[in-house]
């Protein structure tokens, strides 16, 4: 399992699920991301990513002003 | 029937696509949704400006759609491809400009190419003849289904017994019988099977997900390609362009206020490229200054930025002018009164 961190502040949304989608695809399973946004809808709009796409969130916050979610891949989020 | 088929969905996020998709479901049909990003997508908005003080949350649409149905939706960026619809769209412009019929073949031009890639089988649209005045009549479908180069592996389920027979349909892979007919802009129809699918608070944007219907979007793209003398642009152009009053009081410049906390504080991501000016003596707006705009302009620029706050009435506010590299100075201004604010200046 490895850690990684996602940097997508300053995305409009969609492009922070666009691109936790694109950098989750690279993934293996059990691995983690931390993506780190600033536009608040990431809070909701990547939880519910996860959620159709087999992944599990661990947490998501703000922290500082900052949108983070942590995800666990729970396996190939299929083509993009 | 086979249930190894499989269709990948245009999904906007609006009511059509989520019972097109559905109606397919229904039918053992393996679905998943793709969703493009164009950069005038009314979803992408959304968000990113919100006022937090709502007391509902707003939600990406597309995503919530996929969630209902319970599949898959991938997103795809297409800014930078998309340009040349916009720019030059073959098929022209709509009311405002919205090149639907180009951006309708290039969207499922797009979802042809992916469903190649992938091994899917077809592509499924929300569309319904009738509904929209350019993409979605008898005469254009057609045009959608060549030029995108999907030809009948396009299939509309909301309007399809209307059509001629679709490869899905002609295989066997689903019975035409149990899809709709639907025709015109009544949503009644619509409205009664979601209903019956149990969906509710599903999005009914008034104009569509794409600002280029908007009229008032038009204009101010029509403006900016105006004064730049051609029609290009970049992401950030098109975004600046949802958010804010945007007032052009001289060829050189225009001004772009806040009107809410959520556009102030998008508009401050933009204060390293702008000009920028906001009331230090009163609550007020931050405003972006765009284009080349002399020392008599900025002044002008001031008095507006003033009238837009608390300060409106008061005989003096200090305005904080900054340029892009962080340089600052006061200017103590009268706000300019509403009746000097000549209604052309608004874009």
């Amino acid at each position: 399992m490895n850690r990684y961190q996602l940097d997508a502040r300053n995305l409009l949304c969609p492009m922070p699920v666009i691109r936790t989608q694109n950098r989750m695809c690279e993934l293996h399973a059990g691995d983690v991301l931390e993506v780190h946004c600033t536009d608040p809808g990431a809070l909701q709009d990547i939880p519910a990513w996860c959620r159709i796409s087999g992944h599990d969130v661990l947490d998501s916050r703000i922290q500082d002003g900052d949108v983070i979610v942590i995800i666990r891949a729970g396996g190939p989020a299929g083509p993009q | 029937m086979n249930q190894a088929r499989k269709a990948v969905a245009l999904i906007s996020g609006g009511l059509d696509s989520l019972l097109a998709a559905r109606l397919m479901l229904d039918q053992g049909i393996h679905v998943e949704g793709i969703n493009f990003y164009t950069g005038f997508c009314v979803e992408g908005h959304t968000h990113a400006i919100r006022d937090r003080r709502r007391a509902k949350p707003r939600r990406n649409n597309a995503l919530w759609a996929a969630e209902q149905l319970g599949i898959r939706l991938h997103m795809i960026e297409v800014v930078e491809e998309y340009k040349a619809v916009v720019i030059n769209p073959k098929h022209g412009y709509g009311a405002n400009l919205n090149p639907c019929l180009d951006c309708k073949g290039f969207m499922v031009g797009k979802a042809h190419g992916w469903m190649e890639t992938h091994g899917f089988d077809f592509i499924i649209t929300g569309e319904v003849i009738g509904q929209r005045p350019m993409s979605q009549r008898r005469d254009t479908m057609p045009v959608v289904a060549r030029e995108s180069g999907a030809f009948d592996r396009l299939l509309r389920p909301l309007c399809a017994q209307l059509l001629a027979p679709t490869l899905p349909e002609r295989e066997g892979w689903i019975d035409r019988n149990k899809l709709l007919a639907l025709n015109g802009r009544n949503r009644k129809p619509q409205i009664a099977l979601a209903e019956s699918y149990g969906f509710r608070d599903y999005a009914q944007p008034a104009g569509g997900c794409c600002f280029l219907t908007d009229a008032n979007y038009s204009n101010k793209l029509s403006d900016l390609w105006a004064t730049r003398g051609d029609k290009h642009y970049e992401l950030d152009d098109i975004m600046l362009l949802k958010v804010g009053r945007h007032m052009r009081p001289r060829p050189n410049f225009k001004l772009i206020v806040g009107r809410e906390e959520g556009e102030n504080k998008y508009l401050s991501g933009y204060r390293n490229r702008f000009v920028h000016m906001a009331a230090t003596s009163h609550h007020g707006p931050l405003a972006l200054v765009e284009g080349q705009p002399t020392e008599a302009d900025i002044e002008l620029a001031a008095r507006l930025t003033a009238r837009f706050g608390q300060g409106r009435h008061a005989d003096k506010v200090t305005v904080e002018v900054t340029d892009p590299r962080g340089g600052s100075r006061l200017l103590e201004v009268a706000p300019l009164p509403s009746n000097e604010i000549p209604s052309n200046w608004y874009l």
